[in-house]
């Protein structure tokens, strides 16, 4: 973050800044040069915060919340995904923010969105079950992948942007490439999914995706061991997956078993997990290095999280919460 | 008992007979509280007209159905979709439902001032506010008195559920209070027909019957003595486990045929909406398929894409086959909860309890088709027209099947309103 040093030490960590916007944030995204942090809400807008000055730009063109965000390598354009089913493409840098393009791109919701390393595709996933793939210029529908039994809750690149990974709500874990219509059954996480007999529904599903720095460890946020899934009982977990081998290296949750999902989840590059949680246990910032199912720290959060995103350079994390503010943290 | 609810509190009731409780041999069990045949012979009687129920247990949210208020801070995600009725928007969570809006229409004005699951279910079933030590006949126990006709040869109330599980469920049966347990509900699980016991194999039809004349005899004797209620309700138990025996195909939802099975889908659910056709088809008066659960304090946007997906399209389904049949104009179909969902949407993503401003749907026999009765505000926070409470709705059901719900039943010398003398029938949902 502008001003801040990188942070290695997450116990140094502490609150720099402070955004108050009107409604209650679902969702956020850094700027990949950390000018501004992109922020969905309870509302149809997305919100583009300056870091520098915190002035607010409003985005308009989505019929209904946002959730999934990516951004073009070189920094000049934004994608949003939203539950109106819209894959939409905007200019980062501007006073009036116009979309570029507006893609009719799922049936429902859009749950998930990631770029390629390379900015050439763009990938979405949502209710429909399906996995797409997008030109990240044109906007042109690349490939459609199906295979999903459930609405698909996330996905992610593999490093060199030639695999695509995608999690459903049942845990199911797919690998997609470019011409293969079938997926690779990567594995099923059954610590992801959950069926309450009492209320008859399914709980459960990637809420929050990363990659590790070694691009074999792919971590899936979610809730676990629910005992009542109508009112959030059960565990913040992270399941650890390797990726080429469909193991489960770890499975990592708290030390207080903390009740809540981890909404939010990056792959620091200080060498550590970090997971955002929100529900019955409040709010809270996790840390793992992954060596141990335990977090060896976590910093309590004013409110709910609900979204977490890393600054490119590693400095600073922003948090949209519950209560409607943008909080940016770092070492100062 | 107790029933687990997402939000802590439980479920409480007053031990409750079960009336056949699945099993025809349970009418061997009956005898308390019935009241005389002679006096249900009386009063009120509609032939041929019936009330589908269908109760969405938990409290379904009023927003993410019947009253959306896309784009305001309490809409949530969804987006409003037209159905049928022009200007008539509903939530994008049920177009199957929206296509079938010119036979159905909204009361949105439903202030009901509870926030408790027992006492919601109690009282938007009994039409009366819950008091102590006070109990009334359930709905289904009312239609069945007032549109049953004595000759019928089935239960006139029915209840299709999912399985309890382990769990004690005497509590979600409904009395029939003083109207006997004649009226109380008879369940039916998972789609499945009561467990019928044939006579056994090595007992023949003249002993069995010969059997039955020394009870019959007994009984007799017994009643030239002291006839009582219980008697009369042996016997009625008794008579009305041959009959079901006899009719047990209307039971049976897999006589329907494929083609009517696929349209339903694979879901309980959509087969539960299924039998309820066939018993409505074969002149059952009431009928009830409870769906759940839209408990949802958590995860309440997820949890109705999953909930409604499931209700949407078997219960459009099974409002068309209704109209297509002809049955529609003898029906009255009603979706009903406990209550609705708060519209401020908690740190979780989910709705709590709210009884102030919400939603009942209601259609068919004599109400007005594509009517919307009663106005929230901008974001649903109260009604601001037109408020009606769960008595209104208790009235409005029956004289929609044509009983004078202002009128009275006589049971066992006493006379009983038939339903809250406070409140009455919408008048202007009734054509």
């Amino acid at each position: 973050m502008s001003g801040g040093g990188v942070l290695l030490d997450p116990q140094q960590l502490k609150l720099l800044k402070e955004y108050r916007l009107e409604r209650p944030l679902t969702s956020c995204h850094w700027d990949v040069r950390s000018r501004y942090v992109f922020c969905g809400a309870e509302d149809y807008v997305i919100h583009r915060v300056a870091v520098a000055d915190g002035v607010v730009t409003t985005l308009v063109g989505h019929d209904s919340w946002v959730r999934a965000f990516g951004s073009s390598p070189d920094g000049e354009v934004l994608y949003s995904g939203g539950y109106d089913g819209r894959l939409m493409f905007w200019p980062v840098v501007g006073d009036v923010l116009m979309p570029m393009r507006v893609i009719e791109g799922h049936r429902g919701w859009i749950r998930g969105l990631a770029v390629s390393g390379d900015g050439r595709r763009v990938a979405t996933c949502g209710n429909d079950r399906l996995v797409k793939e997008w030109d990240g210029a044109t906007g042109q529908l690349l490939q459609e992948y199906s295979g999903h039994g459930a609405h698909v809750y996330n996905v992610q690149y593999s490093l060199d942007g030639a695999r695509l990974y995608s999690c459903d709500l049942k845990g199911v874990v797919h690998e997609w490439r470019a011409g293969v219509s079938q997926p690779r059954v990567v594995a099923t996480v059954s610590e992801l999914h959950g069926y309450d007999t009492t209320f008859r529904a399914d709980i459960g599903g990637a809420r929050s995706i990363a990659l590790h720095s070694d691009g074999r460890q792919l971590g899936l946020g979610g809730i676990t061991r629910v005992s009542n899934a109508f009112a959030g009982v059960g565990e913040i977990v992270v399941a650890v997956l390797d990726v080429m081998d469909g193991k489960l290296r770890q499975v990592l949750g708290s030390k207080d078993r903390t009740v809540g999902t981890t909404w939010g989840l990056s792959w620091h590059p200080g060498g550590y997990w970090i997971g955002l949680t929100g529900g019955g246990g409040g709010g809270w910032l996790y840390f793992w290095r992954g060596d141990a199912a335990d977090e060896f720290f976590r910093l309590k959060l004013p409110s709910d999280g609900r979204g977490v995103g890393v600054s490119t350079a590693g400095s600073g994390i922003a948090v949209a919460h519950a209560d409607g503010q943008l909080r940016l943290y770092g070492v100062g | 008992m107790m029933r687990r609810r997402p939000c802590g509190s439980t479920e409480c009731g007053i031990g409750r007979r079960i009336f056949l409780g699945g099993s025809i041999l349970g009418v061997s069990g009956l005898g308390h509280l019935l009241t005389s045949r002679s006096a249900i012979a009386s009063q009120v009687k509609a032939g041929g007209r019936r009330v589908l129920n269908i109760f969405l247990h938990g409290g379904v949210s009023q927003l993410e159905t019947w009253d959306p208020k896309p784009g305001t801070d309490t809409g949530g995600p969804f987006r409003a979709i037209e159905t049928t009725v022009p200007g008539l928007r509903i939530s994008e969570l049920l177009p199957y439902t929206a296509r079938q809006m010119h036979r159905l229409s909204i009361v949105r004005s439903l202030d009901t001032r509870n926030g408790d699951h027992a006492r919601g279910v109690t009282e938007m079933t009994t039409g009366r506010s819950r008091m102590p030590g006070v109990e009334h006949p359930h709905l289904g126990a009312v239609a069945a008195r007032s549109l049953m006709a004595d000759d019928f040869p089935l239960p006139g109330h029915i209840l299709i559920r999912s399985s309890p599980g382990g769990r004690n469920v005497e509590s979600e049966f409904h009395s029939a209070a003083w109207l006997g347990p004649r009226y109380a509900s008879m369940a039916l699980y998972d789609a499945n027909p009561p467990k019928f016991e044939d006579r056994p194999g090595e007992i023949t039809e003249d002993a069995d019957a010969r059997r039955d004349g020394v009870r019959q005899r007994a009984n007799e004797r017994f009643r030239l003595r002291r006839r009582t209620a219980e008697t009369e309700a042996y016997d009625f138990s008794f008579s009305q486990a041959r009959e079901l025996l006899a009719n047990r195909h209307v039971f049976e939802v897999s006589r329907e045929s494929a083609a009517d099975q696929e349209r339903y889908g694979s879901s309980q659910f959509g087969r539960h909406c299924l039998l309820a056709r066939r018993l409505l088809e074969h002149g059952v008066p009431y009928v009830q398929v409870n769906h759940a659960d839209y408990d949802t304090h958590h995860e309440n946007f997820d949890f109705h894409i999953e909930q409604l997906g499931e209700f949407d399209q078997p219960f459009a389904q099974l409002v068309a086959d209704l109209a297509e049949r002809g049955l529609l104009s003898d029906t009255l179909i009603c979706v009903m909860s406990e209550f609705g969902r708060t519209p401020k949407i908690n740190r979780t993503y989910g709705r709590d309890h709210w009884g102030t401003a919400w939603s009942v749907l209601l259609g068919g026999a004599a109400i007005q088709p594509g009517a919307v009765i009663g106005r929230t505000n901008a974001n649903g926070t109260e009604v601001t027209d037109r408020v009606v409470d769960h008595g209104h709705i208790f009235h409005t059901i029956l004289r929609g099947v044509g009983v004078d719900s202002l009128g009275e039943f006589e049971v066992g010398g006493r006379t009983f309103p038939i339903a809250d003398p406070a409140r009455q029938a919408i008048a202007e949902l009734l054509s």
